[in-house]
């Protein structure tokens, strides 16, 4: 089984804390990069709300998770897929959301950015190169 | 691959952004409330028949019958129970759920 | 042709569950193999044995606790997402100090490897969900 690569696919197009999807989506991801296989999220449509930087959920009672997408690249999370679109139509720019980054092993641990902005042409490429898409 | 919605294009996005990120020559598969998008002449079908000059547009008959739309389906959709709908599987490489 | 299954939803609030059920109940009847079915979020609801709907409804616990034990299924809840919502086998039970355990039959507990897993090991994962 441990020889097997698969190009797991998690789109995210939900809200975090009006549902409880993003977290739980989260903790399918961390769990997933145990497996060694090639991971990619892609965030567009409302999903792109679970990684804006400047979340604070003290007056809600609820847990604050959005710096835990930040540990991903730790856990060699590398690809991070934004919607172009989805951003503008919500009046954000990439400057809103988190800075997310990577080390490159071969590059002598260089910081690399994990937030790459796609349009629908390279979405379309993402889903259809994914062997196994996982939506929440 | 095959690209399957559940949600009703009056109430959600899904339908839409499935719509915008189906590569030519896949299949999208309408099922539970997704199959209120297969309604002629809705708001929507226009924007749903233009897509099926590049997609080919499935709807899950149970889900018709049950919400009483049988007689309304856009030509052109086919119909598929669920037989059909586990060969759709079988037969595209992937299956993308628009939740 | 190798499935797993992903049910996000409850029983009755959401159709999930039901279409996943007519899924799986059409897939086996082509001959294809059901690796694993995982519950996950809401969809832990389905694996409460103290499930009690109407009398003239059908009982979606019940219904996959029966097809598990005719086609030898792997239905598997997720055990972060069962803590949650107070879904438990008697061991959890136990471990988390609490006075009942709930899980149905032919359901079993275990981590979101499980889904992981499925997805490498299976041809295709189809997910059902809100």
């Amino acid at each position: 089984m441990s020889s097997v690569i698969k190009q797991f696919l998690y789109v995210n197009r939900k809200a975090p804390y009006g549902t409880v999807y993003a977290l739980e989506s989260l903790e399918v991801v961390l769990i997933g990069a145990a497996f060694e296989q090639d991971v990619r999220l892609l965030f567009m449509d409302d999903g792109v709300f679970q990684i804006t930087k400047g979340q604070d959920t003290a007056d809600i009672g609820m847990k604050n998770f959005s710096p835990t997408y930040g540990a991903l690249g730790d856990y060699d999370v590398k690809y991070m897929y934004v919607c172009k679109q989805s951003l503008e139509e919500r009046g954000l720019t990439v400057d809103d959301l988190l800075d997310l980054k990577w080390e490159d092993e071969d590059e002598d641990w260089a910081e690399k950015d994990s937030i790459i902005l796609v349009d629908r042409e390279e979405m379309k490429s993402l889903m259809t190169d994914a062997d196994v898409v996982l939506s929440f | 691959m095959l690209h399957i919605v559940n949600k009703s294009p009056f109430d959600k996005n899904s339908l839409e952004s499935c719509l915008s990120c189906a590569q030519d020559g896949s299949a999208v598969l309408l099922y539970e409330d997704g199959v209120y998008g297969a309604i002629k002449g809705s708001a929507y079908a226009e924007r749903l028949q233009s897509a099926m000059s590049n997609i080919t547009v499935y709807a899950l008959e149970p889900d018709v019958k049950a919400r009483g739309i049988a007689d309304k389906v856009i030509d052109g959709i086919k119909l598929v129970d669920y037989n059909g709908f586990v060969e759709l599987t079988a037969e595209k490489e992937a299956v993308n759920s628009w939740l | 042709m190798k499935y797993t299954i992903q049910i996000n939803e409850g029983p009755y609030t959401h159709q999930a569950s039901d279409s996943a059920y007519n899924f799986t109940k059409a897939a086996l009847e082509k001959g294809y193999e059901i690796f694993r079915i995982f519950f996950y979020h809401d969809g832990v609801n389905n694996a409460t044995r103290l499930t009690t709907p109407p009398q003239d409804d059908r009982n979606v616990i019940t219904r996959w606790s029966e097809l598990a034990a005719a086609h030898d299924l792997d239905l598997v809840v997720c055990v972060a997402a069962a803590q949650r919502r107070g879904i438990a086998d008697a061991d959890e039970s136990a471990r988390n100090g609490k006075d009942a355990d709930n899980l149905a039959p032919g359901f079993r507990i275990s981590g979101l490897g499980q889904l992981i897993e499925g997805g490498i090991i299976a041809d295709r994962l189809v997910v059902f969900g809100d």
